[in-house]
């Protein structure tokens, strides 16, 4: 009764190869081609170093206006804009100006990232279905896999620093934008494209006149899920080098230091509801022309 | 010889399924829309359809829901492929433009009005109506300019930037009725436009489309399934059944003449007094001091005026050339005989 009461496994030295051959590989992968991986993100990093120069050395008070400035653009409304204001000031005050600036650059370029990519595959996904179920399981596998599982590969290939850390936050908060661009163009009524086919409009015609516009509130809504991910990353990727509020919040875990553990946690969280505010009451204004139902 | 100055429907097949082809072959030898159906699992929407619409007239075609109406009107601008057959318009076989052919021939010789509106709900009123216009890429004046005549001629002045979800039904299709007709397509596809309206609306919306036609001169195909309103507003009208056209004629033709008991039920209930027009009961004789009447009014309006005078008869006219005479009772007769033949 052998064979039942033990699992029958392969056994350790063939176990032992093949972890051994897969190891060898990426590091002879990453040896032959991390200088040029690196050299290819290199703009990548400038633009992040950049930004975060510019937020961290622009005058405060010039930033706090800025952001007031968006947030009645997106919003419209007075107590958003008060709040958000409020907020940048609060947090300035308990000394956390600085990694705040850090974590709102790199949140800055995961998104553009992540926008820039994720609209154009979930266009491609929405108009074939078999492109769909290929991207449907990775992307799967992109929100379900331990993000720790993830940085070994990238921190072998790129090393420690941010670039590894920008893609680590783009792996995970890339697939919702994916998945709501293409789910806002498969909702898109098929009579009114049947209407523009009907009068003659191109694929491009149809996709930046119709398909896009309609489906810009879910598209939205995708870049808000993107944002909010991207914010949830920050910890981890401070792990692998990135500067920013997740820092503070790894020495107040290894070092059970809980006031400054809390106090950049919450400062996460209020960068996470002013993003979440201004980009949903962005959306919703898309949308105005949806709701405003009162016939004549 | 494939006819000037026309739009030509031939021997179109429609056939639903996965092997459309091996499907026809049976078709074409006679195998019955029940039995493909059943043994073959491919549904035959439209089974050989014929039609000649002549350029700037407007044909109707008429059938209950699964008749194949819908199916039919969208091939001529290929929404929907035919599965044998052809179309041609003037001397273009649209069934053999390939896909840049075919998308001019739908931004500039075809237009469409749909059941249910299919407005673009993101633009307003005014950027609805300039939608054709935008996609033949007009000039930004001419888009403006023509834009603002059709609002304007639809009656939806000072609406300009409303969005769709803020009108009512009717405004709703006269924005769709506009949107086609800035286009200056020659061919205007109308599939069941007014059929989501109620029935007041309806008559509105029919009485704005026939004032149009008057002076436009469209080559029009109008779908519906209501038989009253196909009467009322087609040059002629085609009587779809399971895919086949029955009938094909003007609308007296159905009315006196129906092809088969099909026909003869569903015009039994018609109002036949307010379709039929004098020119179909008129008498040889010409009588003597009696009134005149155009040969071109409706059977009830005759009678009204008939009665409104206290005269008995009158005399017809057709271009103020007296060319005959109808009495009060060969009219009640003619609109009556329909209920009492049944």
């Amino acid at each position: 009764m052998d064979f039942l009461d033990k699992f029958p496994s392969m056994g350790q030295g063939g176990l032992r190869d093949i972890k051994k051959s897969i190891d060898l590989g990426f590091r002879d992968f990453s040896r032959a081609y991390g200088d040029s991986l690196e050299a290819f993100f290199e703009p990548l990093l400038n633009l992040l170093v950049w930004i975060e120069k510019l937020l961290v050395y622009s005058p405060w008070p010039l930033i706090v206006i800025i952001f007031g400035v968006f947030a009645w653009l997106a919003s419209r409304r007075l107590i958003v804009v008060f709040l958000t204001i409020l907020t940048f000031l609060v947090i300035g005050f308990f000394g956390m100006w600085e990694d705040t600036m850090a974590t709102i650059a790199i949140i800055f370029v995961a998104t553009i990232i992540c926008v820039f990519l994720g609209i154009p595959i979930g266009v491609l996904m929405s108009n074939s279905t078999r492109v769909q179920s290929l991207i449907n399981p990775v992307l799967d596998i992109m929100q379900t896999i331990p993000s720790f599982v993830y940085l070994i590969p990238v921190v072998m290939l790129l090393g420690i620093g941010k670039v590894p850390g920008l893609i680590a936050v783009c792996i995970y908060a890339i697939p919702p934008i994916i998945r709501l661009t293409n789910l806002g163009i498969r909702l898109v009524d098929k009579e009114v494209l049947e209407a523009a086919d009907a009068f003659g409009a191109s694929f491009r015609q149809k996709l930046f006149g119709v398909q896009i516009p309609l489906a810009l509130p879910n598209i939205f809504a995708g870049i808000n899920q993107t944002i909010m991910m991207a914010l949830a990353m920050v910890v981890i990727a401070s792990m692998i080098g990135v500067k920013g509020l997740g820092v503070p919040v790894l020495r107040a875990v290894s070092n059970q230091y809980l006031a400054l553990g809390l106090m950049n946690g919450l400062a996460i969280v209020a960068l996470a509801i002013i993003f979440d505010r201004i980009s949903q009451n962005f959306g919703k204004r898309l949308q105005k022309h949806m709701d405003r139902q009162n016939g004549i | 010889m494939e006819s000037e100055s026309k739009l030509l429907i031939k021997n179109i097949y429609k056939i639903f399924g996965d092997r459309p082809e091996a499907a026809l072959k049976l078709v074409t030898d006679g195998i019955n829309k029940q039995t493909l159906l059943e043994q073959h699992n491919h549904v035959l929407a439209l089974n050989n359809i014929n039609l000649e619409v002549s350029t700037g007239k407007f044909q109707v075609v008429m059938g209950l829901s699964g008749s194949g109406k819908s199916t039919l009107i969208r091939h001529v601008n290929r929404l929907i492929e035919p599965t044998a057959g052809s179309i041609f318009f003037h001397d273009d076989d649209v069934t053999n433009l390939d896909e840049k052919q075919l998308r001019y021939f739908r931004r500039f010789r075809t237009s469409m009005v749909f059941q249910n509106f299919a407005l673009l709900p993101h633009r307003t009123v005014l950027e609805n109506i300039s939608y054709g216009l935008v996609i033949q890429k007009q000039v930004k004046k001419i888009l403006m300019d023509r834009s603002l005549e059709w609002l304007n001629r639809v009656g939806l002045d000072g609406y300009n930037d409303y969005y769709p979800t803020q009108l009512s039904g009717g405004m709703q299709q006269r924005v769709g009725l506009a949107r086609a007709l800035a286009t200056d397509a020659e061919i205007l596809l109308m599939d069941e436009p007014f059929s989501a309206l109620d029935p007041l609306i309806r008559e509105e919306m029919q009485d704005v489309l026939i004032n149009l036609q008057n002076e436009l001169k469209k080559t029009i195909i109008f779908i519906t399934h209501d038989l009253d309103e196909a009467l009322r507003i087609g040059d002629k009208v085609a009587i779809l059944k399971d895919g086949e056209i029955i009938q094909n004629g003007s609308p007296e033709e159905i009315i006196l003449n129906p092809a088969n008991e099909y026909v003869t039920d569903f015009t039994k209930n018609i109002n036949r007094g307010r379709i039929l027009t004098i020119g179909a009961i008129i008498e040889d004789a010409v009588l003597e001091n009696a009134i005149k009447i155009d040969k071109k009014i409706t059977l009830e309006a005759a009678l009204r005026t008939i009665n409104e005078e206290g005269s008995q008869f009158a005399n017809v006219v057709d271009n103020s050339r007296v060319i005959g005479s109808v009495s009060q009772k060969t009219i009640i007769n003619a609109i009556t005989s329909g209920t009492e033949v049944n």
